[in-house]
């Protein structure tokens, strides 16, 4: 059924309290270090010191005598996976990698990499047992920046990786695991045809999605094989899946419960403490809860990847854009799989180009393994080509949502990735963002404004939900998603509008792996599209039984009933004349007319389709300080169909502060040793509550019609506009281009400085 | 390792408990006290979110030591609502969506309602000031500030002001 | 027939460098079925790392999902997300 006509809904749209706001307001609510088992122990991970580093020997004698440990484990109490690619329901992973960057084998491949843990009876103990172990290294030449790590002769990590893509198979092992290219008519033959060409290179910084909630769990691993893991993830199945495969172990016996998540925007679809945990409560039988410092988060978990972009546009006078060229250097961190697959598929997704060519490298350094980051692969590539489509439009002199609009895809167009676009929204994006009064205001001395678009795909996939009728009439909804942003919002409203039912008559609930069918991590923006059009289709399974309950109780024809407003009506007069029985009515005579009211529907949902934004930022940029304000920021997006709006609205805002965060301050600093030098908030400045103003968001709504309701995803796309509308507003505020992330105070002023040298005091 | 022992008082209540010499009063309050609604983001003070409130004044918990809470009078995430009823910095922050995870919540609501306590006529740039040592990763801040100065209101009316 | 175009992908090393294909299939179960019968290994490929554009929705992992004769297929990079 679908549920377009939106002026006959009652609860989509509207914005209702989260069924689990109150738990989350009072202090209450159970997130990853919160939960306690009998008799638990505490654990503590050894990190390496050394950005790279060969493990020649370690010894844990000491810190197992010390009083109060119970377990200690390295790489020896795992088992040593091959290197392959496997398929587990998460699409695929290399497991070596996975285990490997879990506990170091071998070598260390960055500082913080991990290479014993222990656990004990209190955490001083477990922390005074690390100090006891004693790791030899013998540390080797490290490599940190991208293209040093492309270069020849550079310090190699793997020595058995071979750069795929090439043709033949490279004959000497590097540090580039994969060449991707796309191409799309001939570049060569529009470049000749281009009465403007500008060539650019930009570069952005690996940025750490910095959720607020470290790393957290709690295991056990029973004498008899059967495992709980209690823990703070995008996706329990994920958890069970990965412990599963890095520890040997049957799925069956893997309980995974989902904690509250504390934030993740991608850096929570994978394991790093799990497995380890397993592994020590196995050895010492005993519960260990497993909680990262806040140092161990930046030093050991994903960041996102940063990389160089090197953009090259060709366009005629007019601003119709006639070629284009990119190369994408991405790190990868200490294994391959940086998103740039994703950042050359994005990158000029937004335009309707003739004759492009993609060239992607996936390149590992000494750095943590990056993980995904809200739209993984976009924000990158799409700083490059956005602030190079504004350089072109400064240069035409162009409004440069005019040379966007020129430009556009839209249905019909084909991707320079190949598929062809249908049901898109873009041009809706630049309409919006061209009439909104925020464009039309005057900026004063030292102000810029900036626009930028962005494109994510959205991604769809296999979820699970089931809804349970209770015997006085309320719902009971079971989703196998972790709830990271007001999702149990949004499938309560879904299943309320389906049933007729006032949405507090619905309780969403998160399955653990063992109550509900299987569901891919909450990610990809897929939770209100694909979960809920599961949770939809369940609710209609459950109103066509409802239907036939009343018409048992009618003694009619099933056909002879409709369901309208939460009510079972004779459908006409031929059916008979029966007063409405509501849900409760028949929820309350269930046994009597076939048993208890459910329905559990598993799919793989398909057609996501994919989200557009336009954003609009200006900034003040103080001459003196290098600092740059951001005055006004307006967020333009096609969100499908918006079901808990506030909840959208707050994804939007959400990104682009994290946009805002890698445009202006947010970086990894390393000493010349490879260890990082930033490690904590303090020094890695994400932005507060006074670093910026209200973000104003305007949601178009060209309805997904894959979705029952219309939705698309809606959480990634927001953090692609910003660090080039945010370039953009500085380069009109100062006449510069900053090309090189972050765009921090330092190098405001040196650029400054550069247009006009500062006179010596002297002088 | 002996344990100290610390009278106090903890959301109104009288508590006692033992604790050693290097346990923060986050530990405290989470592994001893089972107060977990306090939250630890970074250990260092940087990010908030174990904020509590120790004699009107909020302190990041994880830079306390449980035995500075001797004699003091602390309110804590647990102790902001008014019984069963919600301290209206609670009802806005729920009515506003002005939160996504939750997690950065408690340590968010404890200093928003610290700074009500001081005054009910906040600018928006003072409560962006005043929340400026509590980090949210989710939200951008908007709908915070929104619940914030729309609490602010609400309390204004119940003041009669 | 639907006409398959294989983009960004490593796996050109399997198909001798061709990237275009028109495949009698009528289901992407049978288009794969067929394209790992050409070239013996792709199917396994598109399997583990494919995603499956019909005429411009993309699909993952939808062995059932139909073709039509004039379908545009595009095999392209499988998407996760954050």
């Amino acid at each position: 059924m679908s549920y377009l006509d939106k002026a006959a809904l009652k609860v989509v749209g509207t914005r209702p309290i989260r069924p689990d706001g109150v738990d989350k307001v009072i202090g209450r609510a159970s997130f990853g270090a919160d939960m306690t088992m009998p008799g638990m122990l505490w654990g503590k991970v050894k990190r390496s010191p050394h950005a790279h580093a060969r493990i020649t020997k370690i010894d844990t004698s000491k810190a197992e005598k010390l009083n109060g440990v119970l377990a200690v484990v390295t790489a020896a109490d795992f088992p040593n996976i091959p290197n392959e690619e496997a398929f587990v329901g998460e699409g695929p992973m290399n497991f070596r990698d996975l285990s490997r960057n879990c506990m170091a084998r071998d070598k260390a491949l960055y500082d913080g990499h991990a290479v014993a843990a222990v656990a004990a009876t209190s955490s001083a103990i477990a922390e005074e047992a690390v100090d006891l172990i004693e790791v030899e290294y013998e540390v080797l030449p490290h490599v940190i920046d991208v293209e040093e790590a492309m270069a020849d002769g550079a310090p190699l990590l793997h020595d058995d990786m071979f750069t795929q893509g090439i043709e033949p198979k490279p004959e000497k092992p590097s540090n580039v695991a994969k060449r991707i290219t796309f191409t799309k008519g001939d570049i060569a033959k529009g470049f000749a045809e281009a009465e403007l060409v500008i060539e650019r290179k930009y570069s952005t910084q690996p940025v750490h999605q910095a959720y607020i909630e470290p790393h957290a769990c709690v295991v056990s691993y029973g004498s008899d094989g059967q495992c709980t893991v209690f823990s703070s993830s995008q996706g329990q199945f994920m958890v069970r899946a990965y412990c599963a495969k890095l520890l040997g172990i049957d799925m069956a016996n893997i309980r995974a419960i989902p904690a509250e998540i504390g934030g993740g925007f991608g850096g929570k679809t994978l394991v790093y403490l799990e497995p380890v945990a397993l592994a020590l409560s196995k050895k010492c039988g005993r519960p260990v809860k497993l909680v990262m410092s806040r140092e161990e988060v930046f030093r050991g978990t994903g960041p996102a990847a940063g990389g160089v972009i090197e953009v090259k546009i060709g366009a005629k006078k007019s601003g119709r854009i006639v070629a284009a060229e990119l190369v994408l250097k991405y790190q990868a961190g200490a294994f391959a799989g940086s998103p740039v697959g994703p950042g050359c598929m994005c990158a000029f997704a937004m335009y309707d180009l003739d004759n492009v060519h993609i060239t992607g490298y996936d390149v590992v350094s000494n750095r943590p393994k990056v993980a995904a980051y809200r739209a993984p692969g976009a924000p990158n590539s799409s700083y490059g080509v956005e602030s190079c489509v504004d350089e072109l439009a400064r240069e035409l002199g162009i409004d440069p949502l005019a040379l966007r609009e020129m430009n556009a895809a839209r249905d019909g167009t084909k991707t320079p990735y190949g598929p062809t676009l249908v049901n898109v929204g873009y041009i809706p994006t630049l309409e919006a963002a061209k009439n909104h009064e925020h464009y039309k205001t005057k900026l004063g001395p030292n102000q810029g404004r900036g626009v930028a678009s962005g494109f994510w795909f959205n991604i769809g996939g296999e979820s699970s939900a089931s809804v349970h009728v209770n015997e006085d009439g309320t719902v009971a909804v079971v989703e196998g998603n972790p709830d990271i942003g007001g999702s149990r919002a949004s499938m309560a409203m879904m299943a309320a509008e389906v049933l007729g039912i006032p949405y507090e008559k619905v309780r969403p609930v998160v399955g653990d792996t063992a109550s509900i069918g299987f569901t891919f991590l909450t990610g990809g923006s897929r939770v209100t599209f694909a979960t809920g059009m599961a949770v939809t289709q369940a609710a209609e399974k459950v109103v066509e039984q409802l239907k036939s309950r009343a018409a048992a109780i009618w003694d009619i024809s099933p056909e002879a009933v409709e369901w309208k407003d939460g009510k079972a009506f004779p459908a006409g007069s031929n059916a008979g004349s029966f007063e409405p029985l509501s849900l409760a009515d028949i929820a309350v005579k269930s046994g009597r007319t076939g048993g208890p009211i459910t329905a559990e529907v598993s799919i793989n949902a398909q057609g996501a389709g994919p989200g557009f934004a336009t954003h609009i930022c200006d900034v003040e940029v103080d001459r003196e300080t290098g600092h740059v304000k951001i005055l006004r920021y307006t967020a333009v997006q096609d969100v499908g169909r918006a079901i808990h709006p506030s909840y959208v609205e707050g994804q939007m805002q959400g990104g682009v502060t994290q946009g805002i965060g890698w445009a202006l301050n947010e970086e990894y600093i390393y000493d010349k040793n490879g260890r990082l030098d930033n490690p904590g908030f303090l020094d890695y400045r994400v932005p507060v509550a006074s670093d910026l103003p209200m973000i104003e968001t305007v949601m178009v709504e060209v309805p997904n019609p894959r979705h029952p309701f219309g939705a698309r995803g809606v959480g990634e796309v927001p953090i692609v506009p910003p660090m080039a509308a945010v370039a953009n507003a500085i380069a009109d505020a100062i006449g510069t281009r900053m090309r090189d992330l972050p765009m921090s105070p330092p190098k405001i002023r040196a650029a400054l400085d550069e247009q006009e040298p500062p006179r010596l005091a002297a002088e | 390792m002996s344990k100290h022992h610390v009278t106090t008082t903890i959301n109104g209540e009288p508590a006692e408990y033992l604790c050693e010499a290097q346990q923060t009063m986050l530990d405290v309050l989470r592994d001893e006290l089972g107060l977990t609604g306090s939250k630890e983001g970074c250990s260092s003070g940087d990010c908030g979110a174990c904020t509590i409130i120790c004699d009107g004044n909020i302190v990041c918990s994880c830079l306390m030591l449980g035995v500075e809470a001797e004699g003091r009078d602390i309110t804590t995430i647990e102790g902001i609502a008014r019984g069963d009823e919600l301290h209206p910095v609670q009802q806005k922050f729920l009515e506003h969506a002005a939160l996504q995870c939750g997690f950065c919540t408690p340590g968010l609501i404890v200093a928003a309602k610290a700074l009500l306590d001081t005054t009910l006529n906040p600018t928006e740039e003072e409560a962006r000031y005043w929340l400026a040592g509590n980090l949210c990763r989710c939200t951008g801040y908007d709908k915070i500030l929104r619940a914030v100065m729309d609490a602010a209101s609400v309390m204004r009316a119940e003041a009669g002001r | 027939m639907p006409h398959v175009t294989m983009t960004g992908i490593a796996a050109r090393r399997l198909t001798g460098g061709l990237t275009e294909f028109d495949v009698e299939a009528d289901t992407v179960r049978r288009l794969i079925t067929e394209l790992d019968r050409r070239y013996p290994g792709l199917g396994q490929q598109i399997d583990e790392s494919m995603a499956i554009a019909i005429d411009g929705e993309i699909f993952q992992d939808a062995y059932l999902e139909k073709l039509r004769p004039e379908s545009e297929v595009v095999l392209i990079p499988k998407i996760g997300g954050g």
